[in-house]
């Protein structure tokens, strides 16, 4: 099958995300879509799955004009989407959710259920997943329930398959192995359209990459072009992958946290007699597969864990036990994991945001009478230190890409006195530009004189922005060791195998 | 999460909804009254031979009925002295008072993401603790009146900030509770008005004495209009609900908190004591029109003190967007449809439940901004940029 975008726009009112986009994409081959949050991937995506209508261009399935209303006419059309942010119902087992939309039925009109978990094993088997039909899907890890959203668009017999940003949600490991099934895939003779941002993915298995930015095509690439060279195709200047820190200027160790353990609601122990001490001055990487206790370490320190015993002591000073706002005020800057969740107000101002933690003090409030003077004040020289893109300090968070709104945190937490930074995933999903920026300013805090603990996901990101990595795993720390240690030595720990 | 969703998705959107939704209840209701018109029925029953009988009946009828219901709440330009042609005015006012208040508190709470659905009771409460200090002192009018208002907005702020700390120490949801603590009130105020405590002596039905002379909200424009002091206090309470949520750092946290509760969590702001503080100045407020109620227009206490207003006050929280300003716009339009509606069955003898009509298809139209929108050809709101 080949399909073929031709000329595709699409506005936004004046905004235009699409412009003349031009995209093939044929059996048997992976091409790699490579854009920037923002640029207009998944827009183009939407359009092709039917669910927003292009303003200009056509969509041709082998040589014909076809146009879809919607995505059930995509599907039937041979189309399969697996999206970013899973559409499966937790609460129903993997063959329920796999027939959802087109169930086989026996005579009368009951479910065939046994056919649906036949088709589930078949598959399974075909590609090695090892998936129980049975299974609930909620209670599955979330690499696993990807592979459902596959199963899915295999039984709708899709030809082509859309992959919206598979690997955001992946570990290491679980990212490997679906970059293994989009090869099988590819050679039973589909057509693999793969959108990213991420660079070394695409160099692994890219036939072909189409790159665009701020929502035109700017040119191919090929898998054997360098990073570098992708990556300033893709931001439209040089950039700099690494991150560039002097040797750490150590002092003593103020920030230490001892035999802390923490139990889930359910009882389970998530948190294993955790220590470990951070000095002034230094970056302390918590690395590991996502779920292994570090947002509840996270959790702890600011105090929002329940069930916790140990100690957490920053310059002597107990911090276990005290509520969040005295956490925060005893000088602990926090970027959480989910900036859009648990970081801003998406329905404040940029302003409002600034000031989320202070409302109630100076300068921000005198009594309970609000300061907005200063406050906009306040704010508007953040968007400036903080290179914030956005018409004005008015505008709401909702409105900014996820760069933006992870500048307008660190802007938040990094303006207050700190006497320790603590950042979940601070460049979780940013572009490059973003990622640059966010990096420089924890390196600035850090040669501030501050400990700062950094929980990262991304093997690249703790050892290049780490002066020690501590390895977690089933809510142990499982090994410390320097950064410049190999890969596979750190992928054996985050494997929970000690060294 | 999902019902705050819901909530939001309602209350988001501009002004322009709420207006067409109100332009559209009256077309609806003006389709009602139509039908439910004599003339209209008699004149359709040979439609095809002269169809401008029923043309000209159905206009008679409709344009008939909301004369009368401008005439009953605006301004009645038939009436024979100057004080009968502003009477209707006075009339809308009186009535917008405590559904403006108890609307605002509402107002509150919704901004904040808890559902209250309790100023039925929170009024009760305010109207018992305002009855009961104007019933039991004789004190100085400047003394007593204010300490009166002040005891109505401490029954509002204790009946509703309780469901604040159940919320907050239980985890109980506030909509199953504020709506059963309406039954507490009501049944409590029954039962207490036939107890001495505030039945009056001498009395076999459970209605108080009147409130004293000195406690009671004093009229304005004279004996001849229902107009009382009630009417400044809500004018003053639209300003200051205004400063404490947009100028004030305890509304920021409110908004904070019913916008999105983690990021607010995360923020060190402190939920349970927001959740108390929310349902206190909510149910304060609502509290205050009882307050209203018992001292300005009723002057005792009855089992009727709160009418319906606490649920109107739901609508016109709605119909206001939460927004103060809007919620007085929408306070006196209902304090319109039920001064006019009185005229209209009088004058026209269209049923006052068309009145019930026009406001529950408000809410209809409300929540279905798309139904709206397709009706008026509104263009959509702006698509979020991906």
């Amino acid at each position: 099958m080949r399909l073929e975008l031709k000329g595709i726009t699409k506005k936004f009112g004046d905004f235009t995300a699409n412009d003349q986009i031009d995209l093939v994409a044929e059996s048997g081959e992976i091409h790699c879509l490579l854009g920037e949050n923002g640029a207009g991937k998944s827009t183009l995506m939407n359009v092709l799955y039917g669910l927003y209508q292009a303003d200009g261009g056509e969509v041709i399935l082998d040589g014909k004009p076809t146009k879809f209303a919607g995505p059930g006419e995509a599907m039937k059309a041979g189309i399969g989407m697996v999206h970013q942010h899973f559409m499966l119902i937790p609460v129903f087992t993997v063959a329920e959710n796999v027939i959802l939309g087109h169930e086989p039925t026996k005579p009368l009109g009951f479910l065939d259920v046994e056919k649906a978990r036949e088709l589930v094993r078949e598959i399974s088997s075909r590609f090695g997943f090892d998936i129980d039909p049975d299974a609930v899907v909620g209670d599955l890890p979330v690499g696993v329930q990807q592979r459902v959203e596959i199963i899915k668009a295999l039984i709708s017999d899709a030809q082509v398959l859309i992959f919206d940003e598979p690997t955001a949600v992946l570990t290491p490991q679980e990212t490997d192995e679906l970059m293994e099934i989009m090869r099988q895939l590819k050679d039973e003779g589909k057509a693999i359209v793969f959108i990213t941002h991420k660079l070394r993915e695409v160099k692994e298995v890219a036939d072909k990459i189409t790159v665009i930015r701020l929502g035109k095509v700017v040119g191919q690439a090929k898998p054997s072009d360098t990073t570098e060279q992708l990556a300033s195709m893709m931001v439209g200047r040089e950039v700099d992958l690494s991150v560039n820190k002097d040797p750490a200027n150590l002092g003593e160790a103020s920030f230490q946290v001892q035999n802390l353990t923490a139990f889930s609601p359910s009882g389970n122990k998530v948190l294993d007699d955790v220590s470990f001490e951070v000095q002034r001055g230094e970056i302390f990487v918590i690395a590991g597969v996502q779920g292994n206790g570090q947002t509840e370490l996270a959790e702890s320190i600011l105090g929002i864990q329940d069930k916790v015993s140990g100690s957490i002591k920053l310059e002597g000073k107990e911090l276990l036990g005290k509520s969040v706002k005295k956490v925060l005020d005893s000088g602990v800057g926090f970027v959480p994991e989910d900036r859009t969740e648990d970081g801003l107000v998406a329905d404040f101002t940029i302003a409002e945001n600034l000031m989320l933690d202070r409302s109630d003090r100076p300068p921000f409030a005198k009594g309970i009478q609000l300061q907005l003077k200063n406050l906009h004040e306040f704010a508007g020289q953040k968007l400036k230190s903080f290179d914030i893109r956005a018409r004005s300090i008015f505008s709401k968070a909702n409105q900014l890409s996820g760069g933006n709104q992870q500048k307008v945190v660190l802007a938040r937490e990094l303006s207050r006195d700190l006497k320790l930074l603590i950042a979940s995933q601070p460049t979780r999903g940013l572009d490059v530009g973003s990622i640059e920026f966010v990096h420089e300013q924890i390196v600035a805090a850090r040669d501030s004189g501050i400990p700062v603990v950094i929980i990262a996901t991304e093997l690249d990101e703790a050892t290049q922005l780490g002066d020690r990595v501590a390895v977690m795993y089933k809510g142990k720390i499982v090994g410390v060791v320097s950064p410049d240690t190999q890969r596979e030595e750190l992928g054996k720990l985050m494997a929970g195998i000690s060294a | 999460m999902k019902q705050q969703n819901l909530i939001r998705e309602i209350f988001s959107g501009n002004a322009v909804i709420p207006i067409f939704a109100v332009v559209a209840s009256f077309l609806f209701g003006g389709i009602l009254i139509a039908f439910a018109n004599e003339e209209v029925q008699e004149a359709s029953g040979y439609f095809f031979s002269r169809p401008g009988d029923t043309i000209s009946a159905v206009l008679n009828s409709v344009v008939g009925a909301y004369d009368a219901l401008f005439r009953g709440s605006i301004f009645n330009y038939q009436a024979s002295t100057a004080q009968g042609m502003i009477k209707p005015l006075t009339e809308t006012l009186a009535f917008a008072t405590p559904i403006t208040l108890a609307g605002l508190g509402l107002a509150v709470s919704f901004r904040s993401g808890l559902f209250n659905i309790g100023a039925q009771g929170q009024i009760i409460f305010g109207a018992m603790f305002a009855g009961y200090v104007g019933l039991s002192f004789e004190l100085p009018f400047l003394i007593h009146m204010p300490m009166a208002v002040l005891a109505g907005l401490l029954g509002g702020a204790l009946w509703g900030g309780l469901v604040g700390l159940l919320k907050a120490t239980t985890g109980a949801n506030e909509v199953v509770v504020t709506i059963m603590f309406n039954y507490v009130a009501l049944l409590l105020l029954t039962y207490l008005l036939k107890t001495p405590v505030f039945q009056a002596p001498n009395q076999v039905n459970p209605i108080s004495s009147p409130v004293a002379e000195s406690s009671r909200l004093p009229g304005i424009l004279g004996d001849g209009f229902r107009l009382h002091f009630g009417l400044i206090i809500m004018l003053a309470m639209v300003v200051a609900v205004w400063w404490l949520m947009h100028r004030s750092s305890i509304g920021f946290q409110f908004r904070a908190l019913g916008y999105n509760p983690s990021a607010a969590r995360t923020a060190g702001i402190n939920i349970p004591l927001t959740y108390i503080l929310v349902m206190a100045v909510s149910g304060g407020l609502a509290g205050m029109a009882g307050a209203s109620q018992v001292l300005g227009a009723d002057r005792q206490l009855t089992v009727g003190i709160s009418a319906t207003f606490g649920f109107d006050a739901i609508t016109v929280a709605l119909l206001g967007r939460n927004n103060p300003f809007g919620v007085l716009a929408a306070g006196l339009l209902f304090g319109g449809l039920r001064s006019g509606a009185v005229l209209m069955q009088a004058n026209q003898g269209v049923p006052v439940d068309i009145v019930l009509v026009v406001q529950s298809t408000i809410v209809l139209f409300i929540a279905a901004p798309p139904l709206v929108r397709s009706l008026f050809r509104l263009p959509k709101p702006k698509a979020v940029q991906a």
